[in-house]
């Protein structure tokens, strides 16, 4: 694989998708995100490494997404002075990655405008480094509230409303800055972070062959995705394939995943317009299908059935007739319900023109995943990378122009009745055979995990040592891309929207913060 | 509307029966008098936070108000402010970062207060432990009366919490 233009020495990665790693000097790695940018490439993560341990610097590193497939490029930076060229000119979802990078690891881009910290609030103080190799850790550390400099907007008017950490409803924690005039929102400012765990550094204490499980507690609503993200990274760095079954099962999890979540969000949408009764009906075959994935997994989530090397339960006896007469059933009562919420002046009326981002935002900013599909931003691994058993289900890509929360909910369901289409495929057409390989002996090594959760692109990296104990992990959530977006989404809307409007994107929190 | 009334006729009414509750589950005896406990048991507000979850135990909590577990009817409801609220629901190993608002949610609360920790995380930080991020478990925070184990505890287990904290058992003295 190459960057298109650039002569960079990229060594293929072995594994499910297509995948390339490369290390890189500055001048390439400002030239090789600059080409990624003109050729429509995206970056899908940003993280960094401690190397000092082995005798090198620190390492800064860039997943770009480009017509072949994924890059990771990779800057060695220097112990003393650690920095890089910002990226955030290129692509301005960057800003965030870069200052999480620092908070974590010091490491910091060149003139990059914005220095206030992302990930850091209380627990640890100024100037220490959770992801630093000789970071204490055990030290006892007051953890004290900071005070976050947000923008100030002022003028005639303007007034500003305070929301969260916690929140009314039962949803994860930010914070939401908002400045207003009258109704009217003139700008948000999020701070996010409150839910950081320090899974980077967690995953530290566990094997690649146990890791698995962190992974599927990165963001609980995408257990499947980021456990599937952390099987292709764990299969790659050791060299390994998977049972042609297992691919299917994998497949199977990941779609009714995608099925479970939007049903909820549907119900969540209508509520949030005004409909309860959208809610009662949605949370009922919501509740319907994650019953059926608790018989037949063994969790209402499926967490931990996918594993290095396959998935831990299969698909027998009478389930292989059941899942798809189920498919069937909601398909039914959601094209129902999806005629009433058409007809339904009242929500529609809240959907359309709220939340707008438009095509050419998107582009700009590089709105992820389905929130992406709704503006115009036609990426879905499943169909343009497809691994097994993709290749095989032709899946269709849903795309949408219009960029509101009407935009959204459309995509929900085509994307809703396209997974069950898929459900049933997979039931008839799943090969016989083993669902799960042991794993060789352990190896250092280097593995890189790609996966179209339903929220967008999940990513894992994973670096172990010689007795295959983590060295560095890094999980990336697709909400890093779209949390800025919000803060788009939401200008000229009236303070009662922004509810809507921001489950019509639902980020995680806790994907994010890490 | 007649295709809504039409729906809703046809669904009918799918709640099922609540699950009794579990005294293994009490992490203290309790605090609050029974008499109290049996008016609270009719009229439960509970207010949620989420302390640094994943978002797996919200996904539950969520279920929880379907109408299959008709949570309403068994009058508990949730509320948006931790002033009208009889309990604290607490998901996540509580981050560092929500330590602070965990204390202020739980000090706005009018006394008698309850608190259930709710998930492997909630009891002592599940997988991720105690680190330079996390607290290792609702109770190294605030008192807890009520553990719900599961990782996430499935809606049914996280009634059955609610109810034995409610429950007037545990200790709690009888008022005459």
């Amino acid at each position: 694989m190459r960057v298109p233009g650039i002569g960079l020495d990229v060594r293929a990665l072995p594994g499910a998708m297509p995948v390339a790693h490369a290390r890189v000097d500055p001048a390439q790695w400002s030239e090789a995100t600059r080409l990624a940018r003109e050729d429509a490439g995206r970056l899908v993560a940003l993280w960094g490494a401690d190397d000092r341990d082995r005798g090198r610097g620190f390492a800064i590193l860039a997943a770009l997404a480009v017509r072949d497939g994924l890059v990771v490029i990779e800057l060695a930076l220097d112990a003393d002075s650690p920095s890089y060229p910002d990226l955030s000119g290129l692509f301005p979802a960057a800003d965030r990655m870069q200052r999480a990078a620092f908070d974590l690891l010091g490491i910091y881009a060149q003139g990059a405008a914005d220095k206030r910290p992302w990930l850091r609030h209380g627990a640890w103080r100024e100037g220490e480094f959770p992801l630093r190799r000789d970071f204490d850790a055990a030290a006892k550390r007051e953890n004290a509230p900071d005070r976050y400099p947000f923008v100030r907007v002022e003028g005639d008017g303007v007034h500003e409303i305070p929301v969260g950490p916690i929140h009314a409803g039962i949803i994860e924690p930010g914070h939401f800055h908002f400045s207003v005039v009258g109704e009217k929102v003139l700008r948000l400012e999020e701070r996010l972070a409150y839910t950081h765990k320090g899974a980077d550094r967690r995953f530290q204490d566990f094997t690649v062959a146990e890791g698995y499980r962190l992974a599927g507690r990165i963001s609980g609503d995408s257990t499947v995705a980021y456990a599937w993200a952390y099987a292709q990274a764990a299969e790659s760095l050791l060299g390994i394939g998977i049972p042609p079954r297992a691919a299917w099962l994998r497949a199977l999890m990941l779609e009714r995943e995608r099925v479970a979540n939007h049903l909820g969000d549907l119900g969540a949408l209508g509520n949030d317009a005004g409909l309860a009764f959208g809610l009662s009906q949605f949370m009922r075959l919501k509740e319907d299908w994650l019953r059926a994935s608790a018989e037949v997994f063994g969790h209402r989530f499926m967490m931990d059935c996918i594993v290095p090397g396959g998935v831990t339960a299969d698909v027998a006896g009478a389930h292989l007739a059941a899942l798809p007469r189920q498919a069937d059933s909601i398909e039914a009562e959601s094209r129902a319900l999806q005629d009433i919420f058409d007809e339904h002046s009242g929500i529609q009326d809240r959907f359309i023109t709220a939340g707008r981002v438009t095509p050419d935002l998107a582009r700009k900013l590089g709105l992820a995943g389905l929130a992406g599909r709704s503006s115009a931003q036609a990426f879905d691994l499943r169909a343009d990378f497809p691994c097994a058993p993709y290749g095989e289900l032709a899946v269709k890509k849903v795309v949408y122009s219009a960029g509101d929360v009407a935009a959204r909910v459309h995509a929900r369901f085509d994307e809703l009745h396209e997974s069950l289409r898929l459900v049933r495929e997979i039931l008839s057409r799943a090969v016989p055979g083993e669902i799960r390989d042991g794993l060789p002996a352990s190896r250092g090594g280097f593995g890189v995990g790609w996966v179209e959760g339903w929220r967008g692109e999940v990513l894992v990296a994973l670096e172990a040592d010689a007795h295959g104990r983590i060295r560095r992990a890094h999980a990336h959530d697709p909400s890093w891309q779209n949390w800025p977006l919000i803060e788009h989404a939401v200008i000229g809307n009236i303070v009662p929207d922004f509810p809507l409007i921001n489950k019509s994107f639902n980020l995680s929190y806790s994907g994010h913060d890490g | 509307m007649i295709p809504i009334i039409l729906k809703i006729l046809r669904t009918g009414i799918v709640s099922e029966p609540a699950p009794a509750a579990r005294e293994e589950w009490r992490a203290r005896s309790a605090q609050i008098q029974a008499g109290v406990l049996k008016l609270l048991g009719r009229a439960l507000v509970i207010r949620h936070v989420d302390a640094g979850s994943c978002n797996g135990c919200e996904i539950e909590l969520n279920a929880l108000n379907n109408p299959y577990y008709n949570l309403e009817g068994l009058g508990i409801r949730f509320a948006a402010s931790p002033r009208h609220a009889d309990m604290l629901l607490v998901t996540g190993p509580v981050s560092k970062h929500m330590e602070q608002a965990l204390r202020i949610a739980y000090d706005a609360m009018p006394e008698p207060r309850l608190v259930v920790a709710l998930g492997d995380c909630g009891r002592d930080g599940g997988i991720w432990g105690e680190s330079y991020a996390t607290c290792a478990g609702v109770a190294k925070v605030i008192p807890v009366d009520v553990v719900v184990p599961g990782c996430p505890p499935p809606p049914a287990a996280i009634l059955q919490g609610i109810l034995t904290a409610i429950a007037a058992r545990g200790g709690g003295d009888e008022v005459t």
